[in-house]
């Protein structure tokens, strides 16, 4: 289906494109059918920084599985560097 | 008519909603016409292989299609002006009207058109395709696939760019309508479709609509894993005579 459900995180980082590495303040994040994967829905996030806007956002659609395995990664990985870190 | 004949394709300029400047999408079969005329809506993704390739589709069949970049207000390639319009909500079903309204005076104005232009839209065009057979009098025939939100159950849903619950603007609906969706789809699931059938029914319209099983949402996508060859190539047959019949 196409929704038009987007969940919008503030950020603080960055990210490489293909123009090199940009300042990133927002991802945009939504369930819906992607432009390039080859899958119906997928789960997309496009990295940006709002200054510059959409045409220069780094792009990811992932299928929702790879992303519930992303999702426990990133957990697993910030819990285990704040315990090396703390 | 012979069969696969030449065509020609271009990106033209249409005048949209508001006098705004866009582009289309064009394909136009080899020959002098006259000849019907199809706009094509795209999905959310926006304007994609998979449109230009539907477009190309009609023009083997002895019809001209034109379809609109619903996006084209936004700076960068079509994928990230999706990006934009997705991450802004949508875009208004106005300025949809209005698009849509700007593609078919396109085609009317043409040498070779008939005067005949239908619409057809692809899940949240299959809505878009529904609302403009209601917003546009002079629209011919239309074709809905399996258009999502077309019945909207919770008034919370309604928004500032889609006010209208779409099944209210049934009643404008003038022209025939062939409406298409798979049984095993979600938005419109099965209750809805019926439902939807059953307010074409009490009003009277000239409708037709066809429920496949084994398909989904999007079962024509030949580029995903959605497609289901026999029921897609049983709806391209489908959607071909119909728009043959009333836009011939």
């Amino acid at each position: 289906m196409c929704t038009y459900i987007v969940e919008k995180t503030p950020l603080m980082g960055a990210a490489k494109g293909p123009q090199g590495w940009v300042s990133i303040d927002t991802a945009n994040v939504y369930f819906d059918h992607p432009f390039h994967a080859p899958l119906d829905h997928s789960l997309n996030i496009d990295f940006i920084n709002e200054r510059d806007g959409l045409s220069q956002r780094i792009a990811v659609e992932l299928s929702a599985d790879s992303a519930m395995r992303l999702v426990e990664s990133i957990l697993s990985a910030l819990k285990q560097g704040e315990a090396a870190h703390s | 008519m012979s069969y696969y004949r030449g065509m020609t394709t271009q990106v033209v300029a249409i005048t949209g909603h508001k006098g705004d400047k866009g582009e289309a999408y064009f394909a136009k079969p080899e020959g002098d016409g006259p000849f019907g005329a199809v706009v094509l809506i795209h999905h959310m993704p926006g304007w994609d292989d998979w449109i230009m390739e539907a477009a190309r589709k009609f023009a083997h069949q002895g019809l001209m299609c034109i379809a609109p970049n619903l996006y084209f207000r936004e700076p960068g390639s079509p994928d990230d002006q999706a990006a934009k319009a997705r991450a802004d909500g949508g875009v208004s079903d106005d300025q949809v009207v209005g698009d849509v309204e700007g593609a078919l005076a396109y085609v009317r104005a043409r040498k070779d058109s008939n005067g005949k232009v239908g619409v057809m839209g692809f899940c949240s065009g299959g809505r878009h395709a529904f609302i403009c057979a209601a917003r546009i009098p002079s629209m011919n025939a239309i074709v809905d696939c399996w258009g999502g939100s077309v019945i909207v159950e919770d008034p919370a849903q309604l928004t500032p760019k889609r006010p209208v619950n779409p099944i209210d603007y049934a009643k404008d609906i003038q022209c025939p309508i062939l409406g298409i969706f798979g049984n095993d789809d979600k938005n419109p699931d099965l209750a809805q479709v019926d439902k939807t059938e059953a307010v074409l029914k009490s009003l009277g319209k000239t409708y037709s609509f066809h429920r496949y099983d084994g398909a989904g949402h999007g079962f024509f996508g030949s580029e995903r894993p959605a497609y289901r060859v026999e029921q897609a190539l049983d709806g391209w047959k489908k959607t071909y005579a119909f728009f043959h019949q009333h836009l011939g």
